[in-house]
């Protein structure tokens, strides 16, 4: 337990070892360890954007699902209404076309049954001419009686 | 190797006697012009061991995942860093008081653990390199006062520069004789001299404590020795028992001592930034 020169000695190491830890452990140490903190941070950082980016992504998903439902929604309503509306027109146009059809063939047959009966009314005068020329037994002069026959035929009408 | 047995007590002041400069037992309790070249040794060659481990460490650091010697200094310097933080406030102090208290308390752990050395190893081997059967060798380098004292001198070293830097030198004198009892001209002369003895009982205490601890860890390792040097069946189970526990204990001992040591120099460096 004796006092020496040793003491001045351990005095210089001590503060040489402290210098040097100072200058080249310390730093070092302290970088790596302050960048993964950094690091860390922006780790965790970016994994909460990441969750925040998702959630949103999502929501945004339901809600174009959502819009695309309903405009889905719309397209068929409005095509059934469209051939709602094809169907009505298509049936009017064709209850037209058959009233004129019916119209046109009932014209016809009125025109038709005119005709018969103009060509009756001729044949029967020309019948009754003929019968009357029998029962007189002689022949009549058609000019001379044409405004008596087409009396005849006035009235037979 | 001794040609014939020692006593306890020669194998007791043989173990304890420094190989110094002179070749012999120092005389005087102080004398300037010796040297223990032991203690020298040791210390020097385990700052070196430590700033080895250290500086790899530092060069291998990444922010990437560190490996497991990476997280072990990594945890020791946390440890260190704490302290410091919560002990000196000043983040301009720090970057060399941390350093300090890091190398403070990895070295001195280093130079406590050659205490787990058996003791007459390195002697034994020392004394067959030299030839020289009573050839002195300690290799303790904090059971030697003068190591202590140093480290603790150079922590007093410390302080009395933050003091000035931080208080001024004008500043620092005036608290010297106005703390701790107050600013009244009666009292001057009392607070230096409780000032004085102050940082006296702190430096002294400081390396005494480190050096009281392992000189007695020390000598109770030798005692243990001795019991197995009986060569007695009780003396060989003695010396296997009391070994392992006193070795066991001991453990706790180094890295508290070491501990205490880097503590006590983060709070003598702390109180000198810290006005009365």
């Amino acid at each position: 337990m004796n006092l020496n020169a040793t003491l001045i000695a351990q005095l210089v190491v001590f503060f040489i070892l402290a210098w040097v830890t100072m200058k080249f452990v310390w730093p070092p140490i302290v970088k790596a360890l302050d960048e993964r903190a950094k690091k860390i941070a922006d780790g965790l950082a970016a994994a909460d954007k990441a969750k925040a980016d998702l959630s949103h992504a999502e929501k945004k998903v339901v809600e174009e699902l959502r819009k695309a439902r309903e405009s889905a929604g719309d397209v068929r309503a409005s095509a059934e209404k469209q051939a709602a509306k094809f169907l009505d027109d298509a049936r009017a146009e064709a209850a037209r076309i058959v009233a004129l059809a019916r119209e046109a063939a009932q014209g016809e047959a009125a025109v038709a049954a005119q005709r018969a009966k103009e060509t009756l009314r001729d044949q029967v005068a020309n019948l009754a001419v003929a019968g009357a020329e029998r029962i007189l037994r002689r022949e009549i002069n058609a000019q001379v009686h044409a405004d008596l026959l087409a009396n005849l035929k006035q009235e037979l009408q | 190797m001794a040609t014939e047995a020692p006593t306890s007590g020669e194998y007791i002041v043989h173990h304890l006697t420094h190989m110094n400069s002179t070749g012999h037992k120092q005389a005087a309790v102080i004398d300037w012009s010796v040297w223990n070249l032991d203690t020298l040794f040791f210390s020097i060659l385990l700052g070196v061991v430590t700033l080895f481990f250290l500086i790899r460490a530092a060069n291998k650091a990444t922010s990437g995942v560190p490996g497991r010697f990476q997280a072990a200094v990594e945890i020791l310097f946390e440890m260190v860093a704490d302290q410091a933080k919560g002990i000196v406030h000043s983040a301009e102090s720090r970057k060399f008081v941390a350093p300090v208290a890091l190398t403070v308390f990895v070295w001195i752990f280093l130079m406590n653990s050659m205490d787990f050395l058996p003791v007459d190893l390195l002697p034994r081997i020392w004394a067959a390199i030299t030839g020289d059967s009573h050839a002195y060798l300690r290799v303790v380098p904090t059971a030697d006062l003068n190591g202590t004292l140093g480290m603790s001198i150079g922590v007093l070293l410390i302080c009395l520069y933050y003091n000035v830097k931080i208080k001024g030198f004008s500043g620092w004198v005036h608290e010297l004789f106005t703390a701790p009892f107050g600013g009244h001209p009666l009292l001057y002369p009392v607070n230096f001299l409780m000032q004085m003895i102050e940082f006296l009982a702190k430096t002294i205490s400081h390396g005494m404590r480190l050096f009281g601890n392992m000189y007695a860890g020390e000598l109770i390792f030798m005692l243990i020795a001795l019991l197995g040097g009986t060569a007695t069946v009780f003396g060989f189970l003695g010396h296997i028992v009391a070994g392992s526990i006193w070795a066991v204990f001991h453990i706790l001992i180094v890295a508290l001592q070491a501990f205490i040591f880097m503590m006590l120099t983060l709070v003598y460096i702390g109180q000198a930034h810290e006005s009365h």
